[in-house]
């Protein structure tokens, strides 16, 4: 109860700003396109056909953006890459909401020792270098389309753990923390039900730092062959393949970047929505 | 000519529905001191800074405003500027905040007069320092090197006073300029700027919420409302005969010593409810962390009866909120129990069963900081239930929380409300209702009227007490008001740096005083009558740094009865004529009235 007790207003924000609602829906399109569209497209993304290298779009046989350099369909390729970059998208804020916020929330009102070894488990994390990071579980592990997201995932949370922390120190002391320990309300009660709701406003604006920046770390990743492998594909390995090709095929550049703007910019007007309509003082 | 003109003053801010001023006017001649009284929101401040066309940016001003003849209301900067401080010169409410953190007191001083031409560099330096000589500073050589923080809250008061009196201004403007002081310290201030006001001949124009402070001090008043004037005159005349309804309730609500108590009297025979033995918080230095601590209480004790009304009052830093926070368990304690309905507690909150928690609940001072900002009105007066009623229903704890909010005077409307849409009366209301929900038994207020209009502030006393009556509640009531203090307590406990000066019943701490601290704490209360004229300064200079406390009695530096012994023993709490008293002298001094 308490959990969703946290996350309640959101409900409400998105009643109240009609600019967050216009971005949740785009983005639910788009994602929604991305799993359908495979299903109902007649091109398979693997499929390589060598009489039909660098075509244009075309509306035929549904080969909306064309084929890449191997004859390809791109629009399959693309809605694949949309598909992992919005997963990108959702490890990143997942781990970095679910760990970054509930482990500095806990560092900065405990305090003390406790948050002394907290934030120093956090300094050594953040001391390893992160490609150093990928290579060693690529090594340890098979090479694993997984083992991206846990590598994205184990920074991503770092960032924010920090910035909550230092929040939530900053509110502790606050009076209405010590009204609810006078009345009984337990530390996690305090920190779900009091603490949390008040950091929303930052920790929304710093997702939204997140998200984009979580989606180019796989593009590049991805550019040094760490990540996505072939055939399968993201929307940063398709802009990096586009690139060498963009003379003979500018739309095989274009239209996977003009998604992936698409996308990154549905992330921060959201945020830039969601910060105003957070802050309690800007509801009426 | 009168030195200032102001005519039909309208003050709008876009957006808002109505004006923040409208149709104001306002006279001042050369030499008068006019008091500007009103609750927070009448306009006051917004008529001072249209003066100084110090308003931001977004608010419209129309009218006329003439100093000397010229046309100030929306003339241009470089001729504001040539006004400014050389011929109106302001004082703000907080000092903290009006003074530059980053540049040290004279440097910042000096700057005003240079800026204005009116010395050159080593002039300006002695100017300066014999201008801070001037208001009273103590070792004003090295206040001008000092950094705003460095300074007391009066002492900063008084370097703010020097920085608008150095341009020789022909009007000064005080808004609020004692309201963030202690009550010594604030006489301290008000007969500084008599003095100042009556031997340079300069006009004055004092803004304040505080009746009493413009009754001793303002030959003219005027009563302001919703941005309008609602009543001007003598002071005197004003004060006695009111004419207009609102000036009447202003003067009906202002606290006085004089008014009289409202509390029902404390049963008597019963077990006291709140017990706290030899109570002492400390805390440790911030830096160095090595040994030194500020004792911010020293061993205290003192009981709580059922129904009775223990008010607690002392100058900022004498320990009354780290008391309250130690009682109560947020603050840990050094030593001493604290004992509920017999029962000893465990030093800290988290510690204690919910049995005892809930019997001992706190208002506090800023009900906006005690709300939190995130949940409504409703999820707040109904948390304590969620907590102590695991067991009831969430319509039934709906239920009486929207009983509660009725009980306290908010329909049922504000239940959706977030703290930020409500007024501050309205916040503590909430905050109040929140701690009554658990019907405790002891209550304990910080503060808890300091925050709020003399209006409201009556209404929410009114309401604590009825709560009172009601459920046989206790009551600690911490504050630095003295006609608050008179109002509703049965018995009250003096504080001067961490040690119990004085409890005595509240007739008798009134009537006879026994400690010095007590008497001068009284005397430095301004009085709402016209006639008593202005009180003088009672208490001299300023507590002593609580890293390095004086030997024996803490306040014989400032005490003039102090004798041999007050240096070198500290005194003992002892009983005399009925009330606790901490002096070597309780029983050979007279100090009654």
């Amino acid at each position: 109860m308490s959990a969703f007790s946290a996350l309640r207003p959101i409900g409400r924000y998105i009643r109240a700003s009609r600019m967050v609602a216009v971005c949740l829906l785009l983005l639910l399109l788009v994602a929604l396109i991305a799993l359908a569209g495979p299903l109902l497209s007649p091109n398979d993304y693997i499929a390589t056909d060598f009489n039909n290298r660098f075509a244009a779009p075309t509306l035929q046989d549904m080969r909306f953006f064309g084929t890449d350099d191997l004859g390809r369909d791109l629009f399959s390729r693309t809605l694949l890459g949309v598909q992992v970059t919005l997963f990108v998208a959702v490890i990143a804020s997942v781990v970095s909401l679910g760990i970054g916020v509930a482990y500095g929330a806990t560092a900065g009102f405990i305090g003390g020792k406790v948050d002394a070894l907290m934030m120093r488990a956090v300094d050594a994390l953040y001391a390893l270098p992160f490609v150093f990071l990928v290579i060693l579980l690529m090594v340890a592990f098979e090479r694993n389309f997984l083992l991206i997201f846990v590598a994205i995932g184990a920074i991503n949370w770092l960032d924010m753990a920090r910035i909550v922390r230092g929040q939530t120190m900053n509110l502790k002391h606050r009076e209405f923390v010590d009204a609810a320990r006078l009345i009984g309300v337990s530390t996690p009660g305090i920190i779900l039900r009091h603490i949390t709701p008040n950091l929303l406003g930052v920790v929304v604006v710093y997702m939204t730092l997140t998200i984009p920046q979580a989606i180019l770390v796989e593009s590049f990743l991805s550019f040094l062959g760490l990540g996505v492998q072939e055939p399968q594909t993201s929307l940063g390995a398709l802009v990096n393949n586009g690139i060498s090709n963009m003379e003979t095929a500018p739309w095989l550049l274009v239209i996977p970047a003009s998604v992936l703007a698409f996308i990154l910019f549905c992330f921060n007007f959201l945020g830039d929505a969601l910060r105003d309509v957070v802050d309690p003082k800007h509801k009426t | 000519m009168s030195l200032l003109d102001v005519e039909n003053l309208t003050v709008r801010y876009a957006g808002s529905p109505r004006p923040a001023v409208s149709e104001l006017n306002l006279m001042i001649e050369r030499g008068e001191a006019v008091g500007i009284v009103g609750e927070s929101g009448s306009g006051k401040t917004q008529t001072a800074m249209a003066i100084m066309g110090l308003l931001p940016a977004n608010a419209s001003v129309a009218g006329n405003i003439r100093f000397d003849g010229v046309e100030l209301c929306g003339a241009p900067l470089t001729l504001l500027n040539q006004y400014r401080a050389r011929r109106v010169a302001m004082v703000f409410q907080d000092p903290r905040t009006a003074l530059n953190p980053y540049v040290r007191i004279g440097k910042q001083l000096r700057r005003i007069l240079l800026e204005h031409g009116i010395c050159d560099g080593p002039d300006a330096d002695v100017r300066t320092l014999e201008m801070l000589k001037k208001v009273g500073l103590p070792d004003p050589e090295r206040q001008f090197r000092a950094f705003p923080h460095q300074l007391s809250g009066g002492m900063r008061q008084r370097a703010m006073l020097a920085a608008a009196l150095l341009g020789e201004p022909d009007l000064l403007i005080a808004d609020e300029p004692t309201t963030a002081l202690d009550v010594t310290v604030q006489a301290q201030i008000l007969r500084l700027i008599r003095t100042l006001h009556s031997e340079t001949n300069s006009a004055l124009l004092l803004i304040t919420h505080d009746l009493a402070v413009v009754a001793g001090n303002c030959e003219r008043v005027i009563v302001m409302d919703k941005g309008c004037v609602v009543e001007e005159g003598e002071t005197r005349a004003v004060f006695s005969r009111p004419v207009e309804k609102r000036t009447r309730a202003l003067l009906s609500a202002a606290p006085s010593v004089n008014s009289p108590v409202m509390c029902a009297p404390a049963s008597e025979d019963a077990d006291p409810v709140l017990e706290i033995e030899n109570l002492a918080v400390s805390f440790k230095e911030r830096r160095s962390g090595r040994g030194k601590r500020l004792r911010a209480v020293k061993p205290l004790s003192l009981s709580l009866g059922e129904r009775e009304t223990l008010a607690v009052v002392g100058e900022s830093g004498s320990g009354k909120t780290s008391l309250a926070r130690a009682t109560l368990g947020l603050l840990p304690a050094d030593s001493g129990h604290v004992s509920l309905l017999g029962k000893a507690q465990p030093p800290t909150v988290g510690a204690r069963r919910n049995a005892a928690r809930r019997n001992l609940q706190m208002v506090f001072q800023d009900p906006l900081a005690s709300l939190n900002p995130a949940m409504s009105v409703r999820e707040i007066v109904t948390e304590p239930l969620r907590v102590h009623e695991a067991g009831m229903k969430s319509a039934q704890r709906l239920a009486s929380a929207n009983a509660m909010l009725e009980r306290v005077g908010l329909g049922a409307e504000l239940a959706g409300r977030y703290p930020h849409e409500l007024s501050g009366g309205q916040a503590q209301r909430v905050a109040i209702a929140r701690s009554l929900i658990l019907r405790p038994r002891v209550l304990i207020c910080d503060e808890a009227v300091a925050a709020l209009d003399g209006t409201v502030q009556h209404e929410i006393l009114k309401l604590l007490l009825s709560e009172q009556d009601r459920c046989g509640l206790s009551l600690i009531f911490i504050t630095h008001d003295l006609a608050v203090v008179r109002q509703i307590s049965h018995r009250v406990l003096v504080m001067y740096m961490g040690r119990l000066c004085e409890i005595a019943e509240n007739e008798a701490l009134f009537k006879r005083p026994r400690h010095p601290y007590s008497k001068a704490l009284l005397s430095s209360v301004p009085a709402l009558d016209p006639a008593t004229g202005p009180i003088d300064v009672p208490l001299p200079g300023e507590t002593a740094s609580a890293w390095s406390p004086p030997s024996g009695c803490p306040f014989h530096p400032r005490c003039q009865h102090a004798i041999a012994i007050c240096t070198d023993e500290v005194p003992v709490p002892a009983d005399c004529a009925g009330s606790v008293v901490a002096c070597h002298r309780a029983a050979d001094l007279d100090l009654g009235y």
